[in-house]
């Protein structure tokens, strides 16, 4: 005997264990999904009902083709979306880098443990409560703002916020702690003889960073950038509360459709085109098939 | 990336136009490569993991630092590559004192398991001291490629570490630092991650390469049988403090004390309590060659200097039993009544029971400092 075969039926016992999750799946994924790309192809009723007759209406809007004459508004939204995931990532990146360094370096397990347990507590507060904290932080009574006001960046008496900067910060504070977990997870493992060697070698400051330092970590920044740009392209909450009607983005119109406008056609286009956007964005961020050894 | 090599293969032939050889020793002032250790010390918190070590190693000499794990030679190393700072005591140079970091030393190092960039070519790793010193790109070619013939690695040159074995690896690793041209040479227990048989191979060839090379090496190694093959000269430590130093032989077979005598191969140890025209020990009255100068100690022999003989012997004889006797391939270990042990070549007819006499030749009784 060469082989041994599966016991009866042993060759299906491994699909046994996959099937609750594939119906999962299936049920409430693949199925919601497919009846999203259809409902891009119906159309608005008078009173906010479907009406299941194909158009391609809902892209011709989309793309600026209005009732009046084109407009780049719904596009202008679809491009702050995109323009602003891609700054919080950055931003959230670049803070979240030192900070993982220096959580790591602490010597006591106990130190790291509770700076770690500091970053995460906020993900544990409702994403609404912490934008309406930092509406009280804005406000025109506290210190920023009026700093703000004396220096001549905003008229004086006003708040911070809504616009842009309440945004960028409410969305950099909600998404850090996504940045920071993965990077730590790969400094924590870093091969410091690699660093030693690289400058053992000569190596500037920026040359052990480079090729020492950067390469080891990657992998983690890879994964910060898909935690942070995926949610922070369909986010809703924090521009709704802290960007005002001037700062609407595409999280803000798909809410809108599918609630007060009542039209979900218009609606899952939007999403479907969110859809292509993210993976657009994360497909020029792959991992082009470099095998890097993390030791 | 390689348009260094691409330059240098092109332009100029390196057999018509360099006349120096890869492996070429140039002329060096006298006391190049001369490396002076003194009164380094170095503590972790609490531990003293260097107790005030000083030694001195010849331009060209290649020396091992031997010890168990935790004896302090690492940190040494470390120290002298500049990758650590001593609390006291500094290391000399060819004559000057070396206070710069790492990088600015003209010491190179193979690292324990090579630490190799694992994003970079063979190629690219080897070049990379170059190109942090910004070395022009023809030399750079060049002088890798001449570092890739010297260690025949030549075919891996596009090759990432991770597609390379273990001994590949290692290859690597020395030409990184040796193609920087190093007034020294370190290495953290290159041949902990090869195969026994591999490893010996490699030895010889380290060995070589050093002769060929003429530049001072310094290895660090908890193998007795390594420091032995490779070294000029062995530096045995312990508790962070230097035991004995001497070429292999002298290490081998005058140990200063007890614990370089066990830690080097296996040793029969005597204790010997009074002095009086010889030492007085539970075997007897001992003769030894060397002169006493204390009252007593402990003696040293290795097992394969203790004769097995037939009849009394004149002197320092031992009349025993065979307990025991372990068939070695290459030799047989005797195991006697009296504590000893005797390696004789696998010939010998002996069996346990058997009455013999023991000979422990006084040239090769060693009397250890404690």
């Amino acid at each position: 005997m060469a082989t041994p075969e599966p016991a009866g039926g042993g060759r299906y016992l491994g699909w046994l264990f996959v099937l609750p999750g594939l119906l999962w799946l299936g049920a409430f994924l693949m199925l919601p999904w497919l009846v999203l790309a259809a409902l891009t192809l119906a159309r608005r009723g008078p009173y906010g009902e479907v009406l299941w007759q194909p158009t391609a209406e809902n892209f011709r809007r989309l793309l600026g083709f209005g009732l009046l004459a084109w407009s780049a508004d719904y596009l202008l939204i679809v491009g702050r979306s995109a323009w602003t995931a891609l700054v919080t990532t950055i931003v959230s990146l670049v803070l979240a880098y030192p900070l993982a360094f220096f959580i790591a370096a602490r010597r006591r397990g106990r130190t790291r443990y509770a700076l770690l347990g500091l970053v995460i507590i906020p993900l544990c507060t409702n994403l609404v409560i912490r934008a309406y904290g930092w509406m009280l932080i804005l406000s025109h009574q506290l210190p920023p703002a009026r700093l703000a006001g004396w220096l001549g960046l905003i008229p004086a008496g006003s708040s911070l916020y809504p616009g842009r900067l309440a945004v960028y910060l409410g969305m950099v504070s909600s998404f850090l702690p996504f940045a920071v977990l993965p990077v730590y997870v790969t400094v924590e493992r870093l091969d410091w003889a690699i660093v030693e060697a690289a400058r053992d070698l000569y190596a500037s400051g920026r040359r052990v960073f480079v090729h020492a330092i950067l390469p080891q970590t990657l992998p983690g920044l890879r994964v910060a950038v898909v935690l942070t740009f995926i949610p922070a392209m369909g986010v809703f909450v924090v521009p709704d509360l802290l960007g005002g009607a001037r700062y609407m983005l595409v999280g803000n119109l798909i809410q809108q459709q599918f609630g007060p406008s009542r039209d979900w056609p218009f609606g899952a286009a939007v999403s479907l085109v969110l859809m292509g956007v993210t993976l657009a964005g994360l497909y020029l961020l792959r991992d082009r098939g470099r095998e890097v050894e993390i030791p | 990336m390689n348009e260094g090599l691409d330059v240098d293969v092109s332009d100029a032939p390196p057999a018509t136009t360099s006349p120096v050889p890869a492996v070429a020793v140039p002329a060096r002032p006298a006391g190049w490569g001369d490396l002076e250790v003194s009164g380094i010390c170095k503590s972790f918190g609490a531990v003293r993991v260097l107790d005030d070590v000083s030694f001195r190693v010849q331009g060209g000499e290649f020396v091992t630092l031997l010890g168990p794990s935790g004896c302090g030679k690492t940190t040494l190393l470390r120290i002298i590559a500049g990758l650590e700072r001593p609390d006291r005591g500094q290391v000399i140079l060819s004559g000057r004192p070396l206070d710069r970091p790492a990088h600015q030393r003209p010491i190179n190092t193979v690292f324990q398991n090579y630490a190799l960039f694992p994003h970079l070519s063979v190629f690219e790793n080897i070049a990379f001291g170059l190109r942090s010193r910004r070395c022009p790109a023809s030399q750079i070619g060049e002088r890798v490629g001449r570092a890739m013939a010297m260690l025949r690695i030549e075919p891996m040159a596009d090759r990432r570490p991770h597609q390379l074995s273990g001994g590949q690896k290692q290859r690597v690793a020395l030409a990184r630092a040796l193609v920087n041209e190093p007034e020294v040479l370190l290495l953290d227990e290159p041949m902990s991650a090869l195969d026994a048989k591999l490893r010996a191979e490699v030895q010889i060839e380290l060995r070589r390469l050093q002769r060929r090379l003429g530049k001072t090496f310094i290895l660090v190694t908890h193998d007795q049988d390594e420091a032995m093959t490779v070294s000029d000269r062995v530096l045995v430590m312990q508790d962070g403090r230097i035991e004995q130093m001497g070429t292999p032989a002298e290490v081998y077979d005058r140990p200063r004390t007890r614990f370089v005598a066990e830690f080097l191969g296996a040793a029969n140890l005597i204790r010997g309590s009074r002095y009086d025209g010889g030492l007085e020990t539970p075997l007897g009255v001992l003769v030894v060659a060397e002169r006493l100068d204390r009252e007593g100690g402990t003696l040293a022999i290795r097992p394969e200097r203790v004769r097995i003989v037939r009849g009394c012997p004149p002197v320092n004889g031992v009349r025993t039993r065979i307990r025991e006797t372990i068939y070695r391939g290459d030799h047989v270990d005797v195991l006697t009544e009296c504590g000893l042990r005797a390696r004789t070549p696998a010939a010998g007819p002996y069996s346990p029971g058997q009455e013999i006499w023991l000979e422990l030749p006084p040239e090769h009784l060693v009397v250890l400092a404690d």
